[in-house]
């Protein structure tokens, strides 16, 4: 029997997704201009975020417990795992418009998950200009700490930034969730989605006990920057918040993202349901 | 005249008035923020070297740094410290010549429905974060009406002075294809140098020098040391006429510039 | 094997405002029961909001069902969700299931891939579509400066690539041209016979009764929800007499033409205005032809003018409403 000829071959399962993710980048680079002007604009916003961090050690020395050095990780840590889950998440912030136009039906007409789709269809390539900003700020605040290294703490890095992602991009899928639900009230989604990624650039411990607590067993934000920051300089959290949970980053990230992708389900079964 | 701006006014202001689920939203976003903010800030002052010697950290207790950081989530959807394309659109799309064609003054209509929206947003954008914040901080607010009124009049040039820089930064449409670069840029300074990450006497000297060349203090900054009682007697004073002498300066630029792009419009042919 | 299967398939809906305690349950679908085999040619008609879009929804796995069961090529939409997908092909007068920014051929790319078809087979495919439906002139064009005949053309394509065992339609001539109306319904009916034999099955919803006579072999009536007849076309004429009416106007007054169309099946003279220079002819559709009667009509007056009314399907729906309805 001739082995078949590639053209013959039906193309794999990940086929339709490349795909959709290639046009996806090409239309966005197709606009020059202002894919560059996006770009730049992303690095002025993650200009901004820094100089916060930067004036109010203009001012102060210690802000919860950690020096300037010290926050800035935090901060480089926290905002590259929020960027790097609204770099595929964040068109999940546009459900309504979707529902409205009825746009979500041709999606459900395909054959590929609805979510993949939402994900895939709308990368949103401009964040890039932030996240070599925040990597700038971490190759200098990680070189400028006083680190104990260990290979257990030189792995944390790159294990906290995809837990961290998977954190953030469950609850990207959560709030996008709700929207089927709650139609006009998908706003109230913002609250959680940039306020938990505002919260968790910073230390956790300048948080009232209760607010702390709801960002770290509701809204895990505390372990995308805050307790890998305080395992890697040896340090102990506050009360409530032992550092150890540091180490713990990806499989919470892993079972934020079990959790949302049932509440996803749920969800699109009660648009499926008529609710839309 | 007045009449019809009257009327811009009202627009705005229902306008705004059908968008209750998304104002709902905001205002719960801006207690969240404001609650980490005052949370950051108040801890950084705590812990602060210089509140153990019995000092101000940049002119400020913990207590006060808590009422700035939450008043200032209560004034930023009224003074619309966010990016705001819709004059550029119109001209991108070409509509700006029905609004031109119009016997009312492109920019003192603009304006009006502005204040319209800002009247709308003033109460249920306000009120959430101010509530939740007085029942979960202790705030350090004025016991007297006075700071209130001036309050008031200065939140009222403060939406001037933002809607004229917004005016003036959208005409950029008239002369540029793609305006993106030039709002986002705005967006970015404006919002650091009217005190929204924070207080403008939290800044470098160098800063705090080019802040005051910017008409941004004004648009936040002002009102906020006005209702926290932060500027009183003669201070207050100076304080508002700086605003009005901002609101001038940006409204009589926005005129000029909409003079030089009518002008532009009429000899290219659109 | 059935093609489309449908039982006792219900869809209610809750309607009224949340939260004031009275809500009116609406029955969109109410109880249809019927089964379509490979190769049938379906046409799905009914009034706005008689159901019709309810019912293509919940055959495509969009909408779950009230009550009652649905199977396409087999299987539940909205547990195979994804296979169904696969076998089905589906156009949307309203709505766009191509990419709105991007160039037409784009569309079709990204499609072939997310069907993952073969590269040598689908785009042998792919031409043979481009070439029957006329699309090289704007396959380059972004979809949405594409005119509406033309992106209905596209649309079918799309549908139609992964080769579909059903082609589900909703209203696809609304809004079209003559010229475009007509072109889609020989190409949807060359689609239907299939030149080896192998027909493509297709449902087709639509209120217009043009379409109808040109594609389908039998049709659905649906009224409020409800299937009020399930045959061919010539019964329902049959069972509401729903007829065109063919309008002459004369040069000079004729008091009577019933003489002239006597012996022609299938026309009936209804009534003359205008003391004998308006003449109103019943025509029955798919028995005799306008041209044929005015030819007649021609051999024994000049005609100055002439209109054609089509039967209403509110006309023909109501009229078989009343029929079935006990009186």
């Amino acid at each position: 029997m001739a082995e078949r000829h590639r053209d013959d071959v039906r193309p794999g399962p990940l086929e339709p997704y490349r795909a959709i993710f290639a046009s996806r980048v090409r239309s966005q680079l197709a606009y020059r201009t202002s894919f560059v002007f996006d770009l730049l604009n992303s690095v002025s916003f993650g200009l901004l975020e820094y100089l916060e961090i930067y004036l109010i050690f203009h001012n102060v020395a210690i802000l919860g417990g950690l020096d300037r050095a010290e926050s800035l990780l935090v901060f480089a840590l926290a905002r590259s795992a929020f960027t790097l889950a609204d770099l595929i998440a964040g068109p999940l912030d546009g459900i309504p418009q979707h529902v409205r136009a009825g746009t979500v039906d041709v999606l459900l007409l395909r054959p590929l998950p609805v979510l993949a789709q939402f994900v895939l269809g709308d990368v949103n390539l401009r964040r890039l200009g932030r996240l070599a900003l925040y990597a700038v700020v971490m190759a200098w605040a990680l070189g400028e700490v006083p680190i104990a290294w260990t290979p257990a703490k030189v792995a944390l890095v790159p294990v906290t930034l995809i837990g961290g992602a998977a954190i953030f991009a469950a609850v990207f899928v959560v709030a996008g969730a709700g929207q089927f639900r709650l139609l006009d009230g998908g706003e109230f989604a913002n609250g959680f989605t940039y306020g938990g990624g505002y919260v968790a650039s910073f230390s956790g411990q300048v948080l009232p006990a209760p607010v702390r607590a709801f960002f770290t067993a509701v809204v895990p934000a505390t372990f995308t920057g805050y307790l890998p920051t305080l395992v890697l300089l040896d340090r102990d959290g506050p009360a409530g918040l032992p550092a150890w949970l540091g180490w713990f980053t990806l499989p919470v990230g892993v079972i934020a993202l079990a959790v949302a992708l049932l509440l996803w389900r749920d969800g699109l079964r009660h648009y499926q349901g008529g609710g839309g | 005249m007045t009449s019809a701006l009257w009327a811009y006014a009202r627009a705005g202001f229902h306008r705004y008035a059908t968008y209750r689920m998304a104002t709902a939203a905001g205002a719960f976003t801006n207690t969240v923020f404001g609650m980490a903010r005052a949370a950051i800030l108040s801890s950084a002052i705590t812990t602060s070297a210089v509140t153990a010697a019995g000092g101000r950290v940049g002119g400020y207790t913990a207590a006060e740094v808590v009422t700035y950081a939450w008043v200032g989530q209560a004034l930023i959807a009224p003074v619309h410290v966010f990016q705001w394309t819709e004059l550029a659109d119109r001209v991108r799309t070409g509509d700006i010549a029905v609004d031109l064609a119009r016997p009312v003054d492109l920019q003192l209509s603009l304006l009006a429905a502005d204040l319209g929206r800002a009247a709308y947003s003033l109460l249920p954008r306000a009120l959430p974060p101010m509530i939740v914040a007085a029942l979960t901080f202790d705030l350090a607010l004025p016991g007297t009406p006075l700071p209130y009124l001036f309050g008031l009049v200065s939140t009222v040039l403060a939406v001037t002075i933002s809607f004229a820089c917004r005016f003036v930064v959208n005409l950029a449409a008239f002369w540029l294809v793609e305006v993106r670069g030039v709002v986002g840029t705005y967006v970015a300074v404006s919002n650091l140098l009217c005190g929204l990450l924070v207080p403008v006497s939290w800044f470098p000297p160098w800063l705090d020098l080019v802040a005051r060349m910017t008409p941004f203090p004004s648009m936040l900054q002002a009102p906020l040391d006005l209702i926290t009682g932060r500027a009183v007697g003669p201070h207050a004073l100076t304080v508002l006429a700086t605003q009005a002498a901002w609101v001038a300066i940006t409204v009589i630029l926005g005129r000029v510039v909409l003079a030089w792009a009518t002008r532009k419009l009429v000899v290219q042919g659109g | 094997m059935s093609v489309i299967e449908v039982e006792r398939l219900t869809r209610e809906f809750a309607v009224g405002r949340r939260g004031l305690g009275r809500r009116r349950v609406v029955r969109a679908v109410d109880e249809i029961t019927f089964t379509v085999h490979a190769g049938e040619s379906i046409g799905y008609i009914g009034a706005n909001g008689a159901g019709k879009s309810t019912t293509i929804k919940m055959l495509t796995g969009i909408l779950t069902a009230t009550s009652g069961t649905v199977r396409t090529c087999g299987r539940d939409p909205i547990q195979h969700r994804r296979e169904v997908a696969r076998r089905v092909g589906v156009v949307f007068g309203q709505r766009s299931q191509l990419w709105w920014d991007l160039p037409l051929a784009e569309s079709l790319t990204i499609l072939a891939a997310i069907h993952r078809l073969p590269a040598r087979h689908s785009t042998a495919r792919r031409n043979e579509l481009v070439d029957r439906l006329g699309l090289s002139a704007f396959l380059g064009r972004p979809v949405r400066q594409l005119s509406l005949g033309e992106r209905m053309r596209g649309e079918l394509a799309a549908a139609l690539l992964h080769e579909p065992e059903l082609l589900v339609l909703d209203e696809p001539t609304v809004g079209l041209d003559v010229l475009s109306k007509e072109r889609l319904r020989v190409f949807l009916r060359e689609e239907n016979q299939g030149a080896r034999g192998q027909g493509r099955t297709m449902l087709l919803t639509t209120h217009d009764m043009d379409d109808v006579e040109r594609l389908c072999d039998r049709l659905l009536v649906v009224d409020h929800g409800r299937l009020v007849y399930d045959g061919d076309q010539a019964g329902l004429v049959h069972r509401v007499g729903a007829h065109r009416v063919l309008v002459v106007d004369l040069a000079e007054p004729v008091p009577t033409l019933e003489p002239a169309v006597a012996d022609l099946g299938g026309v009936t003279a209804l009534d003359s205005e205008s003391d004998g220079l308006r003449h109103r002819f019943a025509v029955v559709p798919g028995r005799v032809g306008a041209a044929e009667v005015l030819a007649r009509v021609g051999q024994v007056a000049q005609v100055r003018d002439l209109s054609i009314v089509e039967p209403d399907i509110e006309d023909v729906v109501r009229r078989l409403y009343e029929r079935s309805s006990p009186s």
